[in-house]
């Protein structure tokens, strides 16, 4: 259980555990470790790295007077430099391709390298969205495969494959459900949202026009059912629950839930977000939901956090699939077709429109279908155990020394919820996720969800090793037993990142946005 | 002049016609440092138990409820300067805004000084 992180820079420490062993460099930088200046700082106005003509300013143009006549001020940099400066930024960098990422709620897992393989394809990769759909009936065809996944793998009978990422598809769900019951003439006022719930969800709804109201929970972290079925009435338009929720529970009472919400004449969007951990096991359509957005990025490794965009398909029940937005592909006897505005009319008169100009995101719909039918049907149900059950054995491995305040409430599901009860006077969650950076971790997720006082949330995926979990166990377990013994050492933290703690609350209350020519005043 | 608490742990100062609204010395400290307030317009009319104004920390956002129904007449302009006059001074210097009491009666559902801090305790 104290496995060590092998992997990591050591630096070497005195007995304190605070002073770097050797004699001071006289650069200041460690071994070929680089500290990086701001490009401003490195760039200077007598080097280029293009060789641009010299401009005929004496041509006429046609901007009409409005012409920049000063400095704009850019760093000039040569090639080299400019490589340089953001591969050594890069190397400051932490990524899932350099260790664990339990960001809970993120689903931060590996990204296949066959994924990145296919999608580099040109004729994936080069096509333009306007061209003609003779010449792209390959790529026509990956939306249509994978929208036929989607609704295999939720059990629902309609998609729209457009949507930009998970708080869009969320808009796009409640679109829909707007859009169906103004066609009923049924101007409902209010949308449900869980304690728990995802911030995207109670500002999905106020976006679309929607009052939202609180929907409590049991003391075991569930939606509470009673309370639930008391507030539903003729104002309410919508439920959005997320399941499993961001306890990391399984909503049990999910059809009760949504037979109750139907029986009331409204609609359940379920948050697909954590979509990961039941994959190939449930399918929302059974359980009753109306719409629900799925992470591609998180379910279907296609890569985020800051590696790429993410894509948010949105499926539809029965209810709500006339409403769906706009493009979708058709397979006809010639080929694939694209359904756009001109060819909607008659089968699909009752579209609320669009989300977004082209198809989706194509790069991101090709790594998606190549993780599926590279895992197969079989493969994604290992996926949502093996992410269940690694979950579990992080949950169980720490509740004897973290509050888990969820853990009589059953097995959890991808991720394991810890709060801050019991720490010794003055320690926080925060120091803990410093404490963890010296550690050589990415921190978890921290104060979310709101239901916990201090909520660290942790989200080890399924692509985590047994040792590498044992090592990020080790290492929690370490930093906690000094939050609880009130180590002052950790309100320092962390020791040995290349930035000490930072001011967040002076970053908030006072932030820098943009770099000063300290010459120019 | 009276004050008043309720449940959302903010205080509302009573005199005559019109209140004085702020956030507890309770619910600063479980927020953090705050960065941000975002105070209601003067002129909005705001109901009880409905949205009024938002606070901002380091840790999350949250919702600072109406405390009565009524008209605001007034948000201090000093916290968008100095949000951190919420921790430093949560009863006093760092109240949010102040509001004409359109129903009275509405007081009667809230805490006084000595329920609110046995409230407090229970948490």
């Amino acid at each position: 259980m104290n496995a060590p992180n092998k992997s990591g820079w050591k630096p070497e420490m005195t007995a304190d555990g605070e002073t770097i062993g050797g004699p001071p460099t006289h650069t200041g930088n460690r071994a070929l470790m680089l500290d990086e200046a701001l490009i401003f700082e490195i760039g200077d106005r007598n080097t280029t790295g293009v060789d641009l003509p010299q401009p005929d300013l004496a041509a006429p143009n046609r901007l009409g007077g409005l012409e920049r006549k000063a400095d704009i001020g850019l760093p000039g940099l040569s090639e080299p430099e400019t490589v340089r400066h953001y591969t050594r930024l890069s190397r400051q960098n932490y990524a899932i391709d350099l260790g664990l990422f339990p960001l809970g709620s993120c689903t931060m897992k590996h990204n296949p390298r066959l994924n990145e393989k296919v999608a580099r394809l040109p004729g994936f990769a080069d096509l333009h969205p306007m061209a003609p759909t003779s010449t792209t009936q390959g790529a026509l065809g990956v939306i249509y495969e994978l929208a036929e996944w989607l609704k295999t793998l939720t059990g629902m009978p309609a998609v729209a494959m457009s949507p930009k990422a998970g708080a869009h598809g969320e808009l796009c769900g409640i679109l829909a459900i707007r859009a169906a019951l103004e066609a009923r003439g049924d101007a409902r006022k209010v949308v449900l949202c869980p304690e728990s719930a995802h911030g995207t969800n109670p500002a999905t709804a106020a976006f679309a026009g929607y009052e939202v109201e609180d929907i409590p929970a049991t003391p075991e972290g569930r939606v509470d059912l009673a309370a639930l079925e008391a507030r539903l009435g003729p104002d309410i338009a919508a439920v959005m629950i997320t399941n499993p929720n961001t306890c990391g529970l399984f909503e049990r009472d999910f059809r009760k839930i949504a037979d109750a919400v139907h029986a009331a004449g409204a609609l359940v969007y379920c948050d697909g977000a954590n979509f990961n951990a039941i994959v190939g096991r449930v399918r929302p359509g059974d359980l009753g939901v109306d719409a629900m957005h799925i992470n591609l990025h998180k379910t279907f490794s296609t890569p985020h956090g800051g590696g790429g965009p993410g894509s948010g398909p949105v499926v539809f029940s029965e209810a709500l699939a006339p409403f769906a937005p706009l493009p979708f592909v058709e397979k006809t006897a010639d080929g694939y077709e694209l359904v756009e505005e001109e060819t909607a009319g008659e089968h699909h008169a009752r579209s609320f429109g669009r989300m977004t100009a082209f198809h989706g995101q194509m790069g991101m719909f090709t790594r998606a279908l190549t993780y599926m039918l590279s895992h197969g049907a079989d493969g994604l149900k290992q996926v949502s155990e093996d992410a269940v059950l690694n979950a579990n054995y992080i949950l169980r491995s720490l509740e004897d020394v973290l509050f888990a305040p969820y853990a009589d409430s059953g097995p959890c599901m991808h991720e394991a919820l810890f709060g801050d009860k019991g720490f010794a006077e003055g320690m926080s969650t925060l120091d803990l996720a410093k404490g963890l950076i010296d550690e050589g971790f990415h921190p978890m997720t921290m104060y979310f969800p709101l239901v916990v006082h201090g909520a660290m949330l942790v989200e080890p995926t399924e692509t985590e090793s047994k040792a590498a979990l044992d090592q990020f166990i080790g290492a929690m377990r370490s930093v906690a037993s000094r939050a609880i013994a009130g180590d002052e050492s950790l309100k320092t933290a962390p020791h040995y990142a290349p930035m000490r703690r930072l001011d967040e609350t002076l970053a908030a209350r006072k932030p820098v946005l943009a770099w000063a020519d300290p010459g120019i005043v | 002049m009276s004050r008043y608490f309720t449940e959302e742990h903010e205080w509302i100062d009573v005199e005559g016609d019109t209140a004085t609204v702020g956030i507890t010395d309770y619910a600063q400290e479980q927020l953090g440092d705050i960065v941000f307030v975002e105070l209601p317009d003067v002129g909005t009319v705001v109901e009880q138990g409905g949205d009024a104004a938002v606070v901002e920390s380091v840790k999350a956002a949250s919702d600072v409820y109406a405390p009565i129904s009524g008209e605001v007449t007034e948000a201090n302009g000093a916290l968008e300067d100095d949000p951190a006059l919420v921790n430093t001074s949560p009863e006093e210097d760092g109240w949010f805004f102040k509001l004409t009491i359109s129903d009275k009666s509405e007081l009667e559902g809230l805490m006084n000084e000595k329920t609110y801090a046995v409230f407090v305790e229970g948490l």
